[in-house]
């Protein structure tokens, strides 16, 4: 092969390359993106059943209830307008608390969401990002320090 | 006074980045010889920047409160590792240690490189020190490490307790020194974009900075995957987390550079491509950078900090970036075409190498930064997570993995002999193992599966470069590349192991009560309340066995004060086959606690192969560095024109 030949088609190569990547990732992203929801847009019927998805709010005063086996939890998440009952299996983290700002990630199924995973703001300046922003705007929770 | 001193250093240092800048503009507008004084320069610029770190390690140390960035981050009955740790355990200081081993890196440079011409290690050099000049500016105008409080409060803020861990002292520098290292490459080719000399000299002068880069890269996430395996309590070893990816994106570009030099370096060819993922790894290492340090993700990482930074930081990155790729774009085709290959050859082994790579680099830079696009178009907020990660560049590496074991047999050039005789034992391996799963485990997942396959194989074709010859006297390269290849398939088993046995409880429990994990009863003997330095926990005492003696664990629910936090301190014992990780969660209620168990069969050979594969990669660089000391015909002329 001349080497003129060759650079051009190394150059087709990585062109092709370029392209299947950003095929499959937009592909994947199509399927399996999780978007984030508050409350209130659960209630306005944004969110599909059954789709990977992300909930945050506030966990209301009082309503962490513990299942008989112990390690099942059911609570309510607020954002000040519209609240999303949840359920979760599993140890919560540090920091979960009523009244303190969380994140679940999973599925909504029927109304309720069902919880993988809870993220809670992992010290008392660090929180997500999301939260930040709600905090702020509906003047509930602890803004960011800094 | 230290802090002044410590500022007065940093604000020097900038000077003589701005001088150099001026010295490589001379250079290269006319024939002005230059190099020693620009050797000397780069030499003092780094001194002046380790004198700025030590004294911010000083303050730290005394807990000199006066200094806002102490009191922010810092609190006097903290422990004295974690005191002068949490130096670079913060914004400020962490950039602080960026630039200094950006502009130490740059003096290693000046001082022991005699491979490439004087005109573009000048080049190179002067790169080097405009890319220290942004953050200079960066940390001078936007975060000043030293930055004074006007009455000193009496005790400091503290810092948060995930962070104080043994991990943390090593982890971040770790990880710095990779990205920076890769900062090396980036302008050596800038440099020789600049100077239009790309040839297999340079590549050999890259060569041992991309190895070290790569090495402390791969320990660095190895470290870090198992730092968040333990101290996060959620028994997975990778999480897709932005930061972690962030950590990732360099390391694939690094890969895939590493493997493009040798080609440059044996056959002079692939000039621009090579050039191309030089200025692509620093560029992923400054946008791990970016992703971390302006606080724009959502992540145990991400610090919370003023909109202005981030932007600066934007800034800087779309600079560099850019500049690099027009000067790419304007040299990259004017440089001469390299040897030629066929298509069946090491050469196009190495190429395929370098696309999949590429690839899955384009993958997860996709995913990492669409949630950050989308936000910005639409406002709409989402996430990308393991799913889209596993889903999309996991059958890919699985594809890499199967080349991994070919690649190194092809011959340069052109190859002639029937390769793929040799790999008919790797692969009835490979198959018998596949077998082996289908038979004695029909519903585990296609993912774990294909690795446990795909890792078999690998475990046997990596080593064929080693048969046939005498062991002992081939280079010690050739051994790197088959003990990191090796590390591949240990991993990817490692990996395949844990994602198809791995069994977990979740129950309460009261005192004297025992649950089932895989092969393991664990008993709930008592919780005692216990106390440290700067915390107190709950501790449960649990008795696990499994037909032979027991063995004990301790896992804790520490509660911090300053600031109030609570952790998980799992409690994990390692087997010959695996792992028993045991977290104890809240009270119940009715006196019993809750305790989350899993049985991890050989998940450790998920980080024994991390380590294999760095290790790997020390044998290769101390191969090239003692053949490059035999050799030594280049650098005894640059000793002659030094010294006459």
């Amino acid at each position: 092969m001349k080497p003129k030949n060759q650079r051009l088609l190394l150059v087709v190569a990585a062109v092709v390359a370029v392209l299947i990547a950003v095929l499959l990732g937009m592909w994947g992203l199509r399927g399996q993106a999780s978007f984030f929801y508050t409350p209130v847009d659960i209630a306005s019927g944004k969110a599909i059943d059954g789709r990977p998805s992300r909930l945050g709010g506030m966990v209301e005063k009082g309503s962490i209830q513990r299942a008989p086996d112990g390690v099942t939890i059911r609570f309510v998440v607020t954002d000040g307008k519209a609240q999303t009952p949840v359920v979760y299996r599993g140890i919560v983290p540090d920091l979960f608390r009523e009244g303190s700002g969380a994140v679940a990630e999973g599925r909504l199924q029927d109304g309720t969401f069902v919880a993988d995973t809870i993220l809670a703001k992992h010290d008392e300046r660090y929180m997500p990002p999301e939260l930040g922003n709600l905090a702020a705007e509906h003047k509930v929770g602890k803004t960011l320090e800094k | 006074m230290i802090a002044e001193a410590g500022l007065a250093a940093l604000w020097l240092a900038a000077g003589l980045a701005g001088y150099q800048l001026l010295l490589m503009i001379m250079a290269l507008r006319s024939e002005v010889a230059v190099t020693r004084t620009m050797r000397a320069v780069a030499v003092v610029q780094g001194a002046l920047t380790l004198v700025a770190f030590t004294m911010l390690l000083v303050v730290f140390a005394r807990s000199d409160m006066s200094v806002a960035l102490v009191f922010a981050n810092s609190n006097s009955a903290k422990p004295f590792i974690y005191k002068v740790a949490g130096a670079w355990g913060n914004h400020e200081g962490s950039m602080l240690l960026w630039v200094t081993i950006l502009a130490v890196a740059g003096a290693f440079l000046g001082l022991f490189s005699r491979r490439t011409t004087e005109r573009t290690l000048v080049a190179g050099l002067g790169s080097q020190s405009v890319l220290a000049l942004g953050f200079y500016a960066f940390l001078l105008l936007a975060s000043n490490p030293f930055d004074r409080l006007a009455p000193a409060p009496a005790n400091g803020q503290g810092l948060n307790p995930l962070l104080q861990d043994p991990g943390l002292a090593f982890h971040p520098p770790t990880l710095y020194l990779g990205y920076v290292g890769l900062s090396v490459a980036f302008s050596l080719a800038v440099g020789a974009l600049l100077t239009g000399e790309v040839d297999s000299r340079l590549a050999r002068a890259m060569r041992p900075w991309v190895l070290g880069a790569w090495i402390l890269l791969t320990l660095g996430i190895t470290a870090g995957s198992y730092w968040a395996y333990y101290e996060l309590g959620w028994g997975g070893y990778w999480f897709w987390d932005p930061v972690e990816n962030a950590s990732l994106m360099p390391w694939l570009a690094a890969t895939a550079l590493l493997h493009s030099l040798n080609v440059l370096a044996a056959r002079g060819a692939l000039k621009a491509w090579t050039m191309m993922l030089a200025v692509i790894a620093f560029s992923m290492s400054m946008v791990g950078t970016f992703l971390v340090r302006s606080g724009i993700l959502t992540s145990v990482h991400a610090f919370a900090i003023d909109p202005g930074r981030g932007a600066f930081l934007l800034a800087l990155l779309a600079i560099y970036v850019g500049a690099a790729f027009v000067l790419f774009a304007v040299r990259g085709a004017t440089l001469k075409e390299g040897a030629p290959f066929e298509l069946v050859s090491r050469e196009t082994g190495l190429v395929i190498n370098n696309l999949l790579l590429s690839v899955i680099l384009g993958i997860v830079f996709l995913g990492t930064l669409y949630p950050l696009l989308v936000e910005a178009v639409s406002g709409e907020k989402l996430s990308v997570g393991a799913p889209y990660f596993n889903a999309v560049a996991g059958p890919l590496a699985l594809v890499l993995a199967v080349l991994v074991g070919v690649g190194p047999l092809l011959s340069w050039r052109r190859e002639r002999r029937p390769v793929l005789k040799h790999l008919r034992v790797p692969a009835l391996v490979g198959a018998t193992a596949l077998t082996i799963t289908v038979i004695l485990w029909p519903s585990i997942g296609i993912l774990p599966r294909l690795g446990l396959g795909v890792g078999a194989f690998l475990a046997g074709a990596g080593i064929l470069p080693l048969v046939g010859r005498n062991p002992l006297r081939a280079p010690l390269a050739t051994w790197g590349m088959v003990v990191a290849h090796i590390g591949i398939a240990v991993a990817l088993a490692g990996m395949a192991a844990n994602g198809a046995f791995t069994r977990e409880r979740l129950a309460v429990a009261n005192p004297g009560q025992t649950l089932s994990v895989g092969p393991w009863l664990v008993q709930l003997q008592d919780v005692t309340p216990t106390a440290g330095k700067n915390w107190t926990a709950v501790e449960a005492e649990l008795r696990a066995s499994r037909g032979a003696g027991p063995v004990f664990l301790k896992p804790q629910t520490r509660y911090f004060t300053d600031p109030p936090t609570e952790t998980n301190e799992a409690a994990i014992r390692t087997f010959w086959n695996g792992q028993l990780y045991t977290v104890v969660g809240k009270a119940d209620p009715g006196g019993g606690w809750q305790l989350r168990l899993w049985w991890k069969p050989f998940v450790t050979l998920i980080w024994l192969g991390g380590a294999m594969i760095a290790l790997g990669g020390a044998l290769a660089l101390l191969g090239r560095l003692l053949r490059q000391r035999r050799r030594g015909g280049a650098s005894k002329d640059w000793r002659r024109e030094r010294y006459a």
